[in-house]
């Protein structure tokens, strides 16, 4: 019997036509902002950064919305309700990974670029080959992000709503794909960042409500809560140490050390944070985004520890079972209906619907600032500035833009359906890894070394991309990484096909310090006077935001 | 090639980048950034090695079920939201006032 036929008919289904109104509500909700934002957006600013008219706390709530997907909020609270105290580090290496974009990044790019990650490049660098560079990392971050979260969208929907089967995944996956596409073509950077702001405020609401009640019912006891977690997950004690999923051995130790890193340097080199900073005035507002997308994330992956330990606790031996057939993606949901008095309950079946309708907020508001991220790369730096070199009207920009846009939506439909039943989890990871190896080098040497130049930018970028993307294909997370306890296969590819030789799962322990070295070697080998010239001025301009990009008023 | 500045902005920039304002706001700037980025990177490389290789350690109950491995990691909490904290206090207090200055004398002389 498979997992879901299991999940079917054990739960009780009571909650459904409530989750599906809530469904609906959020796309209305989401439809309505849109479509008052598409009003108030006429120029390429307000297109792509939302006319640089939102607040500092407005963005921080954006930034937590874009930055907290589903991966997040139903994967870290399962992933500590499976593994226990493993499932913690990660949340520790994406809010730590803050403080790299608050100190050295979200100012000063703020000052310095314009719409995208590749315009920071492009102030004192050869246009055509930094922009096509950095639009490439930007696209390929952005769709491996967006396949993860699409297929998971597609997995999670069914779950929630209980219909499984591949039409309604595939289904999902098409109307969460037009969703997004409506948002980003029709709302631009003012519609999505108002459906992230929602989603921020949902996500964190529920989260409060559930960990408030979760931890109720160990009288706000939480060494009571962790012993009962401890005794009814069966591990005991281990449960509450570290070690459960990453101590097995020295390889899936340094794995983890691989992965810590790749979280605490990618985070400020995801194309989809970084240009959230440009829809704020001044670098002071960015810095003010950033602090509240600190205090937000961090309140946030705290709570993450009530619910995944709470879930462990409090949750019946047959919902533990479904959440570990949910790879840990259960447990926050079925935790709402538990604490909301249990399964059949009119109070379970209504905070089970509640938390089943942020999870899904959560996803749209995540992959429209994906869709826009890759849509505003592809029409600013590919196609106003590499094809058109810099003369394509606005009106034309947009418009590219917007075409751009339904292309992206359209390619990761076409993708996300045949990966729907694979195991992609990995993506996130390696987007990250991506990000650590190829942007943040790229980003850091521009800012800080002024000998650094047009060479070691595009032997950073393209050297930390391909060397992430080439790892990771020859890891176990690809071919031959086995079956776990309940024969699920662990690869991407069928469990008979093997060619890996790389092995962690995680290869920014590698591709990071080449990302860096290769920026390094490409600079020192030679000398662009241009480069270095220019550096002065964009020094000043970082550092003071003389001369910076000013917000539109309308 | 580059982006384009006028010569009257590329003058600006350069007299601002030559003042000794300029060098004291970014002797500011990276002398909290650097040393700080640098501190909190090896605290949590300390705490990942220690999750991995002291695992003895890191199991000492402190108190009741909260064992050295939960203190640690909401250690990293708590040195998050402290650094963030001290940053935008000393950015408030010793480079925006600078930085403000400078951007107002550009703003005059390239708009003159």
């Amino acid at each position: 019997m498979s997992a879901s036929t299991t999940l079917i008919q054990a739960a009780d289904t009571s909650h459904r036509p409530l989750t599906t109104s809530l469904f609906i509500l959020v796309v209305l909700v989401t439809i309505g902002i849109t479509i008052w934002a598409s009003r108030q957006t006429k120029t390429a600013t307000d297109y792509y950064a939302g006319g640089r008219s939102f607040t500092g706390v407005q963005n921080g709530f954006a930034v937590a919305g874009d930055y907290m997907s589903a991966a997040s909020f139903l994967g870290i609270s399962g992933a500590i309700a499976l593994t226990g105290y493993d499932g913690f580090l990660y949340s520790i290496g994406f809010l730590v990974a803050w403080l790299v974009a608050l100190l050295l990044v979200a100012e000063l790019l703020r000052n310095s670029g314009r719409y995208t990650m590749a315009d920071q490049l492009a102030f004192r660098m050869r246009q055509r080959p930094v922009r096509t560079a950095a639009s490439v990392s930007t696209v390929v971050v952005s769709i491996f992000y967006l396949l993860a979260q699409m297929v998971g969208a597609g997995l999670l929907v069914s779950l929630l709503l209980e219909v499984d089967s591949d039409a309604a995944k595939n289904l999902t996956i098409v109307a969460v794909g037009a969703l997004m596409i409506f948002y980003v073509t029709v709302g631009g950077m003012k519609g999505t960042t108002w459906v992230q702001i929602v989603k921020a405020v949902l996500l964190m609401g529920g989260t409060i409500l559930i960990t408030i009640l979760v931890l109720a019912q160990f009288d706000f006891n939480i060494s009571a809560m962790l012993g009962g977690a401890a005794d009814n997950s069966g591990a005991g004690q281990a449960f509450l140490e570290p070690g459960l999923k990453y101590g097995v051995d020295t390889t899936t130790k340094i794995d983890f050390l691989s992965l810590g890193l790749a979280l605490v340097l990618g985070t400020a080199g995801l194309p989809h944070i970084l240009i959230r900073f440009y829809t704020v005035p001044t670098a002071k507002q960015a810095r003010s985004s950033v602090l509240w997308a600190i205090s937000l994330i961090g309140a946030f992956y705290l709570m993450t520890l009530v619910l995944g330990f709470g879930a462990a606790a409090l949750l019946s031996e047959g919902a533990y079972g479904q959440v570990a057939d949910s790879a840990g993606n259960l447990a926050s949901p079925l935790l709402a209906e538990e604490v909301g008095g249990g399964p059949g309950s009119n109070g379970g079946a209504i905070l089970l619907a509640l938390i089943a309708a942020v999870a899904f907020a959560t996803i749209l508001a995540v992959v429209a600032g994906l869709t826009l991220t890759s849509a505003s790369s592809v029409a600013h730096d590919i196609y106003a500035n590499v094809i058109r070199r810099g003369k394509a009207t606005e009106r034309d920009e947009v418009k590219v833009a917007r075409g751009a846009a339904i292309a992206i939506g359209a390619v990761a439909i076409a993708l996300s359906i045949p990966a729907k039943n694979l195991n992609i989890a990995f993506l996130v990871a390696l987007a990250f890894a991506v990000a650590a190896s190829a942007n943040v080098p790229a980003l850091v040497y521009n800012l800080f070394w002024k000998r650094f130049n047009t060479r070691g930018a595009l032997w950073s970028i393209y050297g930390g991309l391909t060397s992430a993307v080439v790892l990771v294909f020859f890891s176990p997370v690809v071919s031959g990484g086995g079956v776990d306890a309940n024969g699920k296969n662990l690869s991407l590819f069928p469990t008979d096909v093997d060619f890996h030789w790389f092995p962690l799962d995680n290869p920014g322990i590698v591709s990071i310090p080449l990302g860096f070295l290769l920026g390094f070697i490409g600079t020192i080998t030679v000398r662009d006077r241009t480069a270095e010239e220019k550096y002065d001025e964009l020094d000043v301009r970082a550092l003071t935001g003389a001369g910076a990009e000013k917000a539109t008023s309308h | 090639m580059v982006e384009e500045t006028s010569a009257q902005q590329h003058d600006a920039y350069e007299r601002i980048h030559a003042s000794d304002e300029f060098a004291e706001l970014k002797r500011r700037y990276i002398g909290f950034a650097f040393p700080w980025t640098v501190a909190f990177m090896v605290w949590y490389l300390l705490y990942v090695v220690a999750s991995n290789w002291a695992t003895d350690f890191m199991d000492t109950q402190v108190v009741g079920n909260i064992n050295v491995a939960l203190v640690f990691g909401l250690g990293q909490f708590v040195s998050t939201f402290l650094i963030a904290w001290l940053y935008a206090r000393h950015a408030n207090r010793s480079l925006d006032p600078i930085s403000a200055k400078l951007r107002a004398e550009y703003d005059e002389e390239v708009n003159r």
